[in-house]
């Protein structure tokens, strides 16, 4: 078995073991902590892909920016990390039909679909080809996303603000 | 490198783990060096005499210091989260780690040259702030809380500064390809980015720029590896010692190794940036001295003498208070590197 192939099975397992953990934990750092390791084996799997530069902003992005964000939170606020949350099911019947009927679902449309399985080009440099996409076709989305973020960041100083 | 071990292993996993062994060595000993620099610094610029008792003018303190480590205990505070404590040493010690995997040593020795080499960098650094919040929340104790908080603080605000005056030699370089920088400032001293880099006389426009744009690279990454005069997160007056307050024996040195594993990776990122990485100063006039290996002492002499540089600041600056830190980031620095950014991308239109 070549050793890509091994990789990613340790990667796989690695996130699904860690996401069954964020969801399933008692302890809401711990919950955060395996959401790190989730994301940074997520990262991981997009090396493999050769996607270099969507792999380096997911952990600059969501590691580095998105996951600390959380944990300074949780760290100021005591009162959460004493707290157990609950993780037991309330409803069990109606999640249980749920969840059979969308993994249904999923694995039907895994087999069904025709997979497009050639082998990928070979990338020398990944960032320009992005760079040049984002700035003449992609032009307007992007313009779009940074505007939305920026509403979002100045709504966000605004309601955390004192009413006077 | 690369083709050497593809020649003797194949396409192998064996090459991969090969390939950061130096790097790791390299560290190893740098650490025990810095540290011993570090108190023979500081001891002469106090005039005092400083260690001279273990071996020839005290030479073997550290290495002694280190057998010392090994042999303490750890001991585990009694309500930590045994986990997250354990843990943290380790995650902090490997982003530290992972930053090596693009400092250009050589023409022939880069653990791995990414075309988004830099950019792989800056995220990195954002993953030891993670092992940074987890060992000061999980020692369980308040001093080691308002460490980390203070350095995740620091180190999140430091990175604008640092990443903008990155972005404008880099825009003058066209590249984010650690190798690349460093070919691209071939041919001697004068091509090297802290003096506009290759090309003709109307680079000269650009110097000023780009050496303010070194010295705001060297300001904000002395913020992010925590050292004096930003070193709140460790403020031994106010704090004791800042996350590391509980650790003890090995898992202490971890820290220890980190921080000055990360001073020298800083100093390595300067030195490609605007130094000319591995090249020598002297070009291609003498060209044994731009052989393979003599690179390498290029570039550990370079990187060796920014390391100076912040040891020798460290027994120089007092500390500065958490506002003057903020100011100096929010008011100063983020604004300069902008103007640089602004000058050059103007430059470079034109």
């Amino acid at each position: 078995m070549p050793y890509y192939t091994i990789l990613f099975y340790i990667f796989a397992i690695a996130i699904i073991a860690s996401a069954v953990i964020v969801v399933t934990a008692k302890n809401i750092i711990y919950s955060a902590v395996s959401l790190f390791i989730t994301l940074f084996f997520i990262a991981g799997l997009y090396v493999l892909l050769n996607a270099d530069f969507i792999a380096i902003t997911q952990i600059m992005v969501y590691i580095g920016g998105i996951l600390v964000l959380l944990i300074f939170g949780i760290m100021l606020t005591s009162k959460i990390t004493e707290v157990e949350l609950t993780t037991s099911n309330l409803s069990a019947v109606p999640a249980i039909i749920f969840t059979v009927g969308i993994t249904t679902i999923i694995i039907f449309v895994i087999l069904t679909t025709k997979w497009n399985t050639k082998p990928p080009a070979v990338m020398t440099e990944t960032i320009s080809q992005i760079g040049k996409l984002m700035l003449t076709t992609y032009l307007l989305p992007f313009e779009i996303a940074s505007i939305v973020l920026l509403v979002a960041l100045i709504g966000s100083a605004m309601y955390s603000r004192k009413i006077k | 490198m690369d083709q050497f071990l593809i020649n003797i292993f194949g396409d192998n996993i064996i090459k991969y783990i090969i390939i950061p062994v130096p790097a790791l060595i390299w560290v190893s000993l740098f650490a025990l060096g810095a540290v011993l620099a570090e108190r023979k610094i500081s001891a002469f610029m106090q005039d005092r005499i400083g260690p001279n008792r273990t071996g020839k003018w005290g030479i073997l303190q550290t290495v002694m210091d280190v057998v010392k480590l090994f042999q303490k205990e750890f001991v585990f505070p009694l309500r930590a989260n045994k986990v997250l404590f354990r843990m943290a040493p380790f995650v902090v010690f490997t982003a530290a780690f992972l930053g090596y995997a693009i400092l250009p040593f050589s023409s022939v020795y880069i653990g791995v040259d990414l075309n988004l080499g830099l950019f792989y960098f800056f995220a990195i650094t954002s993953l030891g702030v993670m092992g940074l919040l987890l060992a000061g929340w999980s020692s369980n104790n308040k001093y080691s809380l308002y460490g980390g908080l203070r350095s995740v603080a620091q180190i999140v605000s430091y990175e604008i500064p640092t990443a903008l005056s990155a972005l404008s030699v880099v825009m003058v370089a066209g590249t984010l390809s650690m190798q690349k920088f460093c070919v691209l400032q071939s041919g001697g001293i004068q091509n090297w980015y802290f003096l506009g880099g290759p090309g003709g006389l109307s680079r000269l426009i650009m110097v000023p720029f780009l050496l303010s744009s070194a010295l705001i690279l060297f300001i904000s990454t002395l913020a992010e590896t925590n050292r004096t005069p930003f070193d709140i997160p460790e403020a031994d007056s106010e704090l004791v010692a800042g996350v590391h307050l509980e650790y003890s024996g090995m898992m202490f040195a971890m820290f220890f190794f980190a921080e000055y594993a990360q001073m020298f990776a800083v100093s390595g990122i300067i030195t490609t940036l605007f130094f000319g990485g591995w090249q020598s100063p002297f070009g291609d006039l003498i060209p044994f001295l731009n052989s393979p290996v003599m690179q390498i002492f290029w570039f550990l002499i370079k990187g060796l003498f920014f390391v100076f540089v912040q040891i020798w600041l460290r027994w120089t600056l007092p500390r500065v208070r958490v506002d003057q830190l903020m100011t100096i980031c929010w008011k100063y620095m983020i604004p300069l590197a902008f103007v640089n950014l602004f000058a050059l991308g103007l430059y470079l239109v034109l």
